[in-house]
């Protein structure tokens, strides 16, 4: 894959349409990769003139934050910036929920104002606008998709419709679980609890989702967050249903089915 | 002897006045201890919350028959109290219905509105006893409510119910009367409710009616004035504080947490000294909060306004798997500290550890279902974002995995020990 770092544009006096904000998750986590690599070619298929950072990108500080150390918040966030704003990056895109809460909705205090959009409503937006067109009979239809909304996609900004409009274009039927929406149900990484390990209880909370979602009878559960993606897959596996239900990103499916 | 009723009417409604007044200021000094925090942007906005959330009870209809019912009862309070204003006027005048006469036939209609609304006040109330007590609702016979908050709760709905039963009581009696022409006893239309039981006295005395009528008006008066100093004391404060906790509510993105201005200055003199002031400042700031006055006044006003409903808890990840952590627990302790605190007894403890421990801060995935669900704009998940700020930066209290992901996002960029040059090998894959 031929991808080009915010550098390399800059070089050239170009500027591209996006930047392609990949995420610690998405860069190291070789499950996350996956996803990168779908989205990647999403954009790479479609035309889009994007750039990432490359080595130039850093942790946005979002679990520092969560965990309490805002120092440390607060010196990541102070680099990106001085980066982003560097570059002059207008439209930010990520696959990752926090990342996308955090420059949406904490860096704009702190000195780092762009367009930000998760890909789950980028990717809505490329099949509205025709940029993305889908097979005829893909490999999901008629199989049954259910869709964990993450809380920072979902909860704290509010997004629950445009991965769900995504997920129709694959002619899959689409089963809620009991808990979601508004209502979902976390799958237990925020907060930077990726980090740690749980504290005592009678369950962990990814196996309690994981068995909720696995209960629905559906053959795939759709994500929109790396996080979440580790953590539903453990779920799943606790179950003993690793075989038949795959976790998987909403870009993974789509790249899968287009044109 | 009516001076006699009139003079102790007016002692108890200046004694109950009195008290509920020194009570309310003892809890917005209590609230006060927070630090200050502006809240008072977008007002448009803000009297939105006020209509939606408070009056409109928005977040109530997530469960539309618990909404409904619970509706029942608010509305019937509150209009209902329009005739506590007549009960007011009667009893400091020595008059009767003074409002029957001036009303005329609308009068009936008034009050047979108020005997329906009582009557549903009075069913709702009896059916949320009985999903409290008989069919047990995992959020009410959660053992966060263990002791008094349960007793409180079921007390509530009991004095709910008796109050109405004396409101109807005392119409049922006065209507008999009205239909013997009993002097003092202005006639009126028939009630709605009560003028098709006021029959079934019709064996009774002139005096034994009387005695039924005013025992109840009494004891309704009464009922209610004691109910009044209860109310600040208890759970049901949320009837109230609902209302400034909607218009104070966050306006921010769920997402957000609250920027540290005076970290962010110190990271920026960190990075670029030329802007650093040449005297340093003589304060040394606190970051994050370890007691309640480190909390904001919004914090403590949640805490109050907190109806111990358990939507949240009902909601949270952590509590739904059996761990430590209960957002409601978060409020009631808050309160409980903020109470001690207000009775000068804040001495040698404090909110953190003394009431909320590290293993429940610890346990919570910030994923705002306990906001989202707060019917009344409480926000647990801001306490506890504080907490943790106090126990990371001002005692370096993290549990080892996460001082390790610290460490590498400060050296590597990212939470886990990758090389930063290894950032974009995603691509050669």
């Amino acid at each position: 894959m031929q991808i080009k770092t915010m550098a390399e544009y800059f070089a050239n006096g170009e500027t591209p349409e996006v930047l392609f904000w990949v995420g610690c998750a998405g860069s190291f986590d070789q499950r996350a990769q996956k996803i990168t690599r779908a989205f990647a070619e999403i954009l790479t298929k479609t035309g889009i003139q994007f750039a990432i950072l490359g080595k130039e990108e850093a942790c946005t500080g979002d679990p520092a934050r969560r965990a309490g150390n805002e120092f440390l918040f607060q010196m990541m966030a102070y680099n990106n910036i001085q980066v982003l704003n560097n570059y002059a990056v207008k439209t930010i895109v990520t696959a990752c929920p926090h990342c996308f809460n955090t420059f949406k909705n904490e860096y704009p205090q702190l000195g780092g104002t762009y367009e930000v959009i998760h890909h789950a409503t980028y990717l809505q937006q490329l099949i509205d606008g025709g940029r993305i067109k889908m097979k005829e009979g893909g490999t999901f239809k008629g199989k049954k998709i259910t869709y964990h909304d993450s809380c920072y996609l979902g909860r704290a900004n509010g997004i629950y419709e445009a991965p769900r409009q995504v997920l129709e274009t694959l002619d899959a039927e689409l089963v809620e679980m009991k808990r979601c929406k508004s209502k979902g149900l976390c799958c237990g990484a925020g907060g930077a609890q990726m980090f740690k390990e749980e504290e005592k209880g009678s369950t962990r909370i990814n196996f309690e989702r994981g068995h909720e979602a696995v209960s629905t009878g559906a053959s795939v559960i759709a994500s929109n967050c790396p996080f979440c993606m580790t953590m539903l897959t453990d779920g799943v596996k606790e179950a003993g249903k690793e075989e038949e239900v795959k976790v998987m990103d909403i870009a993974e499916m789509i790249v899968q089915n287009m044109q | 002897m009516q001076i006699v009723s009139q003079v102790i009417f007016f002692i108890a409604l200046g004694f109950a006045i009195y008290l509920f007044s020194r009570r309310a200021l003892g809890i917005r000094r209590n609230i006060l201890l927070g630090r200050d925090v502006a809240l008072n942007d977008q007002p448009a906005a803000r009297w939105k919350n006020l209509l939606l959330l408070a009056f409109g009870q928005k977040k109530m209809f997530r469960n539309p028959m618990v909404a409904v019912l619970h509706f029942f009862v608010y509305a019937g309070f509150v209009i209902i109290n329009i005739e506590i204003l007549e009960i007011v006027i009667d009893g400091l005048a020595g008059t009767h219905r003074i409002f029957a006469p001036v009303l005329g036939s609308l009068y009936g209609v008034l009050i047979g509105c108020f005997e329906i609304l009582a009557a549903l006040v009075a069913i709702s109330c009896a059916i949320f006893l009985v999903r409290r007590n008989i069919i047990k609702l995992k959020r009410f016979i959660s053992k966060d409510l263990n002791g008094w908050p349960r007793s409180d709760a079921n007390y509530i709905l009991i004095t709910e119910i008796v109050l109405m039963v004396l409101f109807l009581t005392m119409n049922t009696a006065d209507q008999a009367l009205q239909a013997r022409g009993a002097e003092h006893y202005v006639l009126t239309s028939d009630f709605w409710i009560t003028g098709n039981f006021a029959p079934l006295l019709a064996g009774l005395s002139d005096s034994a009616l009387v005695a039924i009528e005013r025992g109840a008006w009494w004891l309704h008066i009464l009922g209610v004035l004691a109910f009044l100093n209860y109310l600040p004391f208890s759970k049901h404060l949320h009837i109230i504080l609902a209302f400034p906790n909607a218009y104070f509510a966050d306006l921010r993105p769920k997402g957000k947490m609250e920027n540290m201005p005076e970290i962010q200055q110190e990271v920026l003199y960190a990075m670029q000294p030329e802007l650093a002031p040449t005297t340093p400042s003589e304060t040394v700031p606190k970051f994050g909060a370890k007691d309640i006055q480190d909390l904001t006044w919004k914090n403590l006003l949640d805490a109050y306004a907190c109806t111990e409903c358990g939507r949240c808890s009902a909601a949270c990840p952590a509590t739904q798997t059996g761990k430590a952590l209960s957002p409601r627990l978060i409020m009631m302790k808050t309160r409980d500290r903020a109470e001690e605190v207000g009775r000068g007894q804040a001495e040698g403890k404090t909110l953190l550890r003394d009431y909320i421990t590290e293993e429940e801060l610890r346990a919570c995935t910030t994923c705002n279902a306990c906001v989202q669900e707060c019917p009344v704009s409480i926000n647990p998940l801001h306490i506890i974002l504080q907490m943790r700020r106090h126990l990371v930066m001002e005692e370096s209290s993290a549990p080892q995995e996460w001082n390790m992901m610290f460490s590498n996002i400060e050296n590597n960029m990212a939470p886990w020990k990758f090389s930063p040059d290894d950032r974009d090998a995603w691509i050669q894959q």
